[in-house]
Formats: C-alpha cells, structure tokens, sequence
C-alpha cells in the first residue's frame, strides 16, 4: 500500500517534469519552425521597410540590437564588476563604520534592484534620461536605462566569481608586498576571468531579450540608427510592433525565431564558460 | 652574541575583546632559525603572522605593545615595505596559477623590476636558492600547478626569496608534505640561514628539535590568549627546560 | 610614493562603482515618487486607488481596474503555475534519475530565457484563437485567461529554480536518517524534506508572484488592455477569467509615451503603487528565505 502510494505520487512527478520539457519545446519548438520557414536569405540583409504588411528584413533591428547591447555594457560592465570587486575584496578589509555601512547599502541596492521589474526601470528611464536630462527617445537613453537593469546581474556573477578565488592567493601575494589592487588586479582577476564573462553575457542576454523597457525609452523607428542621439528598434521591440501595430505575425514569428535561437545560444556558451570553470577547480 | 632582528616587546593581540596574545617578550637572533611550538590554537602562528602584520586581514584584530624589526617599529613602517622584507611561506603550498617563472618574477615585478634579463637572474638565483632549479630550469614556462606538493613548496619558497627579504616566515611549511618533500624543506631550511632570519612555526616537535637554533614554547593561559612560557637555544629547552609545562609538552610529545 | 597613489584612486573608483545600485534603486524611488506627487496630490490617493474608471480625456484616473487586472492574472497564473513549478522541483530534487534531470533542468533554464515578447507573440497566434473557441458571448481570446496561463510558464522556471535549491538544501543526513527508520522515499520527501524546505519553498512561490505582477510585455499582447473593471461574462463568476483587463504594467507601458500633464503623472502614480506593491513581496519572499536558512541553524 505504501509503494502504491508513493509510484502514485512519483508518477505525478515525472508528469509534471515532462510538461515542462513539452511546455519548452512547444513554445520554442513552434517558434522556430514556424518562424524559420519564413525566413528567405533577404530576411537578414533588408531592413523593414514599414508598411501595414511589415515588409522587408530585419538587418536595421539586428545593428540597432548590436549597438544596444555594446553601448548597456560599455555602461555596466566597469560599474557593475567594480562593485562586485569592492564587495568581495575591500568591504570587509576597511574597519570604518562608514565603509560598513556604504557596503550594506550597496548589498541593499543589488538585492532591490533584482526584484525592480523592467517597466519601472522603463518608467525611471523615461522620466530622468528621455525626459529631465532631454536625451529623447534614443540610443543614448536606452542603453543607459538597459544598464540599470543588468548592473545588479553584473555584480552578482562578478561577487560569486571573486569568491571563487581561493584566499591562499590574495595572502601569497600580499605577503610578498604586493598592495590590495595590485593583487587584485594580477592575481585574482585572471583566475575569476571566466566568471565574470558569464555575467557579462548574461547581461547581454537580458538587454536582447528586454521589451518593455526600450518600448518607453527608444522610440520605435526601423530606421538604422546614425548616432546616439536618434531612435530604433531591437530585434525584440520589432517583434512587438510588428504584432500589436502591423500585425504582420509571420514576420514577427520569424524575428521572433532568431531571437529564440540567439537566446539559446548565448545560453549554451555560458553554460560552457560555467562547465570549464568548475572542471578547472577540481 | 647573535645580533637582533627582529624584537617585540610587551606585544598583545586582541580579536574584538578576545585577547589572543598576552605580552609577548621575545628576541629572535639574525641568520638563525627559531621555531614556535606548542599545542593548536596556542597562537604561535598568530604570533608569525604579525610580524609581517597578516593579522590585520583580519576584521577587527588590535594590538598592544610594540614589534621591532632591526630597531624599527613595523606598525610604523608602510605595510608593502615591511612585507617586502618579511617574506612569507604558508602552510598549504600556495603558487599562483601562472607559469613557474611568473610565480617567481611577480615579487620583483610588483617592487619595479621591469628588466627581463635581470628578472631571469633573479628567477634563476631564487630558484636555485631554493634547490629547485635544476628540476624546473627546462619548463620555467610551464604552469606552476603541474608541479608536486613540494616542488610547489619550494617555488613559494624561491617566490619569497625573489624579493630579498631579510626574514623568511614559515608557517608549518612542510605540514602538508609527505616526509621525502619535508626532508627536502627542511634541509633547504639549513642552507637559507645563512642569509636570512627564518623563523618557523612547527606541530612536528622532532621537526623543530632537527631544524631550529632557537625555540620558544607558547601555551594559552586561564583565559585562552596565548604566552611564551619558555625561550630559549632548542637544546637546552629539549634537554632541560626550566618549566615544568614546557617539560610536560615535550616529554608528552618527544618521548 | 606611487602605488600608494594608485591603491588610494582605485579604492575610491571601485567604492564608486560600489554605490551604483543603491544610487540607481534612491534615483527610481525619487523620480517615480516625484512624478507622481502631481496626481496624488489633485486626484487624492484613495480616489486613485479606488477608482473604477480610468478615462485620461476626462481627467478621471482611477487605477481599480488596473490593480483588480493585475491582481486576478497573478492569482491564475499561480493556481496554474505554482503546482506545475513545485512538482517540477520535487522532480528534479528528489524524483528524477540524474540524466532525466540533466534534461528537463536545462528546458526549465530555457523556459526562463525565452523573451517575453516572444511569450506574448505565442499567446497571440496559439492560445487567443484557442481559448476563443470557448463559447461564450463577448469572448474574445485576449483575456485574463490567455494572460494567466502565459504568465504561469513564465514564473515556472523562478519558482521551480529556488525550490528545487530549498530541496537540495535540506541536509541529506535527514534523508538518510528518516530512510533508515523504515520510511519510503515518498514519506521521507513529504514529511521530512518538504518540511524543512518549507520556507525555501514558499519564499519560491512568493518570488514568482513577484516576477508575475511585474511583468509588462507578454501581457499587453495577450490581455486586451480594456480600461474596465473585469467582470464575469455569465453567470458563472469563473467566467471572470475569459474577460478582458488590463494590469498596472501594462497601464503604464501602453500609455506613457503621448501622456502629458497630469495624466502622466497619473501613470507614474500607477508606478509607484506597483513598485510598493512589489517591494511589499519581495521583501517577504526574503524575510522568508532569511527566517528559513536562520531555522536550520538553530535546529
């Protein structure tokens, strides 16, 4: 009676881990076949040419979604590893009662700003870079808030990958005279390379993936964009529109078909990044 | 009578309100060997690792009193430099995860040695200080963790060496090597002391009674903050100690 | 003396960056509170609150219908999601065979990189169409419906991913210890180690009902965005489900862009409720992990 009942219980189980297997590959599974067999080799190489019937390609999105994401990280990636490196390495070294204190705010900012959802990020971006700080709808606005939304992603995986590092090689190198940066900088950064370039890709991803936020703060135009200064649309925001204004859904199905790829992709690579990093630490 | 490097006076050492060490009075004498003994958590390496101040990595560490190196007050003087001219050797062998040579040029490197020749020199000479030369000088460019336990050891050891220190600290240096390694250490330990202060903290008694010129027992009091109970040259304090404490431990462990 | 020079810049950059975050969450607070002081200020906090009708042509801005909108989606998005999510991480903590797991962890992993807009353009083109098959006068597809059962794919992978680590958390000497007594697997797993996860778990679900309220895009696209108060489309009140709404994300979203005056800060008005609503969850879910990882201690 009691194996009946726990074959019973484990059945429902393994039911509900193969739903969500079925759930993942019909969502991407349709997506992908369904987007793929409207893809012609002209699909990467035009742009949208606007329309009702959202002709064209998507290349504009594409450069516009390359220049997003370069310009987040060119943003987030000096703030974002600087802070995870202050957290791991000089937080508990300053006995000061301020640095304790700067170091729990810092710890409240990142755990906060996880949970922020993207449209606030959108909103806050709208009000202070769109509009107080007049920079429009633009790239410059965008990736400025984008950057917001990964920093707290940045400093996270930076942190875990710093504390990787084992201690005996911080005190091998101070012992021998070397200053806090300088060990930092030659000694422990190296080694938690690896990790870092995980956050950074997945920050990457979230800006690809990201809607709302650009839907508030880049404008929407398909052109290319020609400086920092003018609007665009990713490849996520293209999506977007062309469902809800064009309602061209095969093509939105097809974008929407490359970005389901290019998320995997970079899914994969960082899985590859985590894979060698522990097969190095054993 | 030996000169003396390195001196510390009334010198305690406070964990927040927890008193580690309780007024420590010791001499260590230049170009000898000097080994701490005494029971786990007596503070002996505590006591080693002030004097190239590690402690103060630690959150919240104090001190009282006062720790001279030739004279000079290290709490005075800038930490890089102090810890330029006390090297360190850890208890687990610690190198870099970079090639040999790079282990060996990174002390230099960071004190502003940027000639490649006379950092090869430096490489060269460390590394044969350190009985290791003619076992790595065909694979310098190798990593450092291909090597074995005690090939590892002596590298940090040679590592230590390239900064021209005046103080080697060893902390259970040989602890986690097997005894053909230990001999090694330990005999590459007698051909340093020519040069430079060693002072060594040891759980091996036999160790310290093979290797040190001089020994100090350290044993915690009442209120667990670690004492010297007896200093002294390591035959008399192994043959006869004046207390009975010291006496106790070495007989309890020696015989 | 130079290094001294370059510790002391670098400590200062670094301890610069250091305050990124908490600069960034102080900017948010500021601005959508500023913003919205305008809206509080001449409509009235409990009339925004409690107000049915969202008309900006005629200065009434009440964001009822919205928070009901939000509201009801999570709540279907957790009936449908949460069972699925927790039996996903017992499977995977406790059930499934290493290689199974090696299997459907990953498609869990994916679930949670899918964009949301890609959700939202599957709900369109598969569920809308679907669920207008039920007959029922005034369904459309777009709904709460729609909208609930995306939502519940999206917050699986959050929910599924901290319980299964609650799971895996628990000291595997308990297991052990309950095996030895003569219990089967299943009553170990029910009464041993669901127990002592228990706060991992619900800090799980409380995590993913946070995600779902803040969720924006897939919803726009799925919910129908109408301004009105949900109601049930017959007799039978669960057909509040197949009507249209909108939620406090997508009030903003689908808005701010041609808003001005005091109808924009009447969308940051909404902001600031669903930020606050949003910090009240999440600081719950954490004082729940806190509380849970503080037990196991003491025990």
């Amino acid at each position: 009676m009691r194996k009946f009942t726990q074959s019973m219980f484990f059945s429902v189980f393994w039911l509900t881990g193969i739903a969500a297997v079925l759930v993942m590959l019909s969502v991407a599974g349709y997506v992908v076949v369904k987007g793929f067999s409207r893809i012609t080799p002209d699909f990467f190489t035009t742009s949208p040419r606007g329309g009702l019937s959202g002709e064209g390609g998507i290349l504009s999105t594409i450069i516009t979604t390359v220049y997003l994401v370069l310009l987040t990280l060119a943003v987030a990636t000096p703030l974002g590893v600087g802070a995870g490196i202050y957290l791991v390495e000089y937080a508990d070294q300053s006995r000061s009662p301020l640095a304790a204190r700067i170091t729990s705010a810092a710890r409240f900012g990142v755990e906060t700003l996880a949970g922020v959802p993207s449209i606030i990020f959108g909103l806050f971006g709208y009000a202070l870079f769109v509009t107080a700080l007049k920079l429009g709808f633009s790239l410059a606005s965008a990736s400025l808030a984008g950057a917001c939304l990964i920093i707290p992603v940045i400093i996270r995986t930076t942190e875990e990958a710093l504390k990787s590092v084992p201690d005996s090689y911080r005190e091998g190198s101070l012992a021998l005279g070397a200053s806090r940066w300088e060990t930092v900088w030659k000694v422990v950064l190296p080694p938690a390379f690896p990790g870092i370039t995980t956050g950074i890709v997945l920050g990457a991803g979230r800006i690809v993936s990201e809607t709302a936020i650009f839907f508030v703060t880049l404008g929407g135009s398909y052109r290319t964009p020609s400086s920092l200064m003018s609007g665009g649309r990713s490849m996520a925001l293209h999506v977007y529109y062309l469902a809800m204004e064009t309602r061209a859904f095969d093509k939105a199905m097809a974008t929407a078909a490359v970005l389901v790829v290019l998320v995997v992709v970079m899914n994969l690579s960082i899985n590859m990044i985590s894979r060698r990093i522990s097969r190095n630490a054993r | 009578m030996d000169q003396i490097r390195l001196k510390t006076l009334d010198y305690s050492l406070f964990y927040g309100e927890f008193r580690a060490l309780n007024r420590i009075n010791l001499e260590i004498p230049s170009n000898r060997i000097t080994a701490f003994i005494g029971p786990s958590g007596c503070g002996k390496s505590t006591l080693l690792r002030s004097f190239n101040r590690m402690n103060e990595l630690i959150p919240g560490v104090r001190t009282e009193g006062s720790v001279q190196l030739d004279g000079g007050d290290i709490f005075r003087e800038d930490v890089v430099s102090l810890r330029k001219r006390v090297g360190m050797v850890f208890q687990k062998p610690n190198p870099f995860p970079k090639s040999i040579f790079d282990n060996v040029a990174y002390g230099p490197r960071i004190h502003g040695v940027r000639n490649r020749s006379r950092l090869a020199e430096i490489a060269e000479e460390s590394l044969s200080r350190a009985a290791l030369w003619d076992e790595v000088k065909d694979q310098l460019h190798k990593s450092a963790m291909a090597l074995s336990g005690g090939q590892q050891q002596r590298l940090c050891i040679a590592r230590a060496i390239a900064v021209k220190p005046e103080v080697i600290l060893m902390d259970e240096p040989a602890s986690a090597l097997d005894p053909v390694a230990t001999v090694k250490i330990e005999e590459l330990m007698n051909s340093l002391k020519k040069n430079y202060t060693i002072v060594i903290v040891t759980h091996n008694m036999q160790q310290a009674a093979r290797v040190s010129d001089f020994t100090a027992f350290l044993l915690t009091d009442e209120n667990r903050a670690g004492n010297v109970i007896e200093f002294g040259p390591t035959d008399r304090i192994f043959t006869s100690p004046t207390d009975r404490r010291t006496e106790d431990y070495i007989t309890g462990r020696f015989g | 003396m130079k290094k001294k020079r370059v510790e002391g810049v670098m400590k200062t950059v670094l301890l610069i960056s250091a305050l990124s975050s908490v600069t960034i969450v102080l900017l948010i607070g500021f601005f959508t509170v500023k913003e919205s002081l305008p809206a509080f200020r001449s409509i009235g906090c409990w009339s925004m609150l409690s107000g049915k009708v969202w008309r900006p042509g005629q200065e009434s801005y009440g964001i009822m219908a919205m928070i009901a909108g939000s509201g009801l989606v999570t709540l279907g998005a957790a009936v449908i999601g949460v069972p699925l999510a927790l039996g996903c991480a017992v499977f995977l903590a406790e059930v499934a065979p290493g290689w199974v797991a090696g299997l459907v962890r990953p498609s869990v992993e994916l679930l949670a990189g899918i964009p949301s807009v890609v959700y939202g353009l599957f709900g369109m083109v598969v569920l809308v169409p679907a669920i207008r098959g039920i007959p029922v006068p005034g369904n459309t597809g777009f709904g709460l419906l729609s909208a609930s059962i995306v939502l519940a794919v999206m917050i699986l992978p959050t929910i599924a991913g901290v319980a299964e680590t609650a799971l895996r958390s628990v000291p595997r000497s308990y297991y052990n210890g309950s095996l030895a007594l003569g219990a089967t697997r299943w009553e170990t797993v029910r009464r041993v180690t669901i127990p002592a996860a228990r706060s991992g778990i619900l800090s799980a679900v409380v995590l993913g009902l946070g995600r779902a309220l803040g969720e924006t895009i897939a919803m726009i696209m799925v919910i129908g965005n109408s301004v009105v108060m949900p109601e049930p489309l017959t007799d039978n009140p669960l057909s509040v489900f197949l009507s249209r709404a909108r939620t406090l994300t997508g009030n903003i979203a689908v808005e701010i862009s041609y808003a001005t005056g005091l109808h924009e800060s009447a969308l940051f008005a909404t902001g600031t409720v669903l930020f606050i609503l949003i910090m009240v969850v999440n600081f719950s879910a954490r004082t729940l992990l806190k509380a849970g990882a503080g037990g196991e201690v003491s025990r």
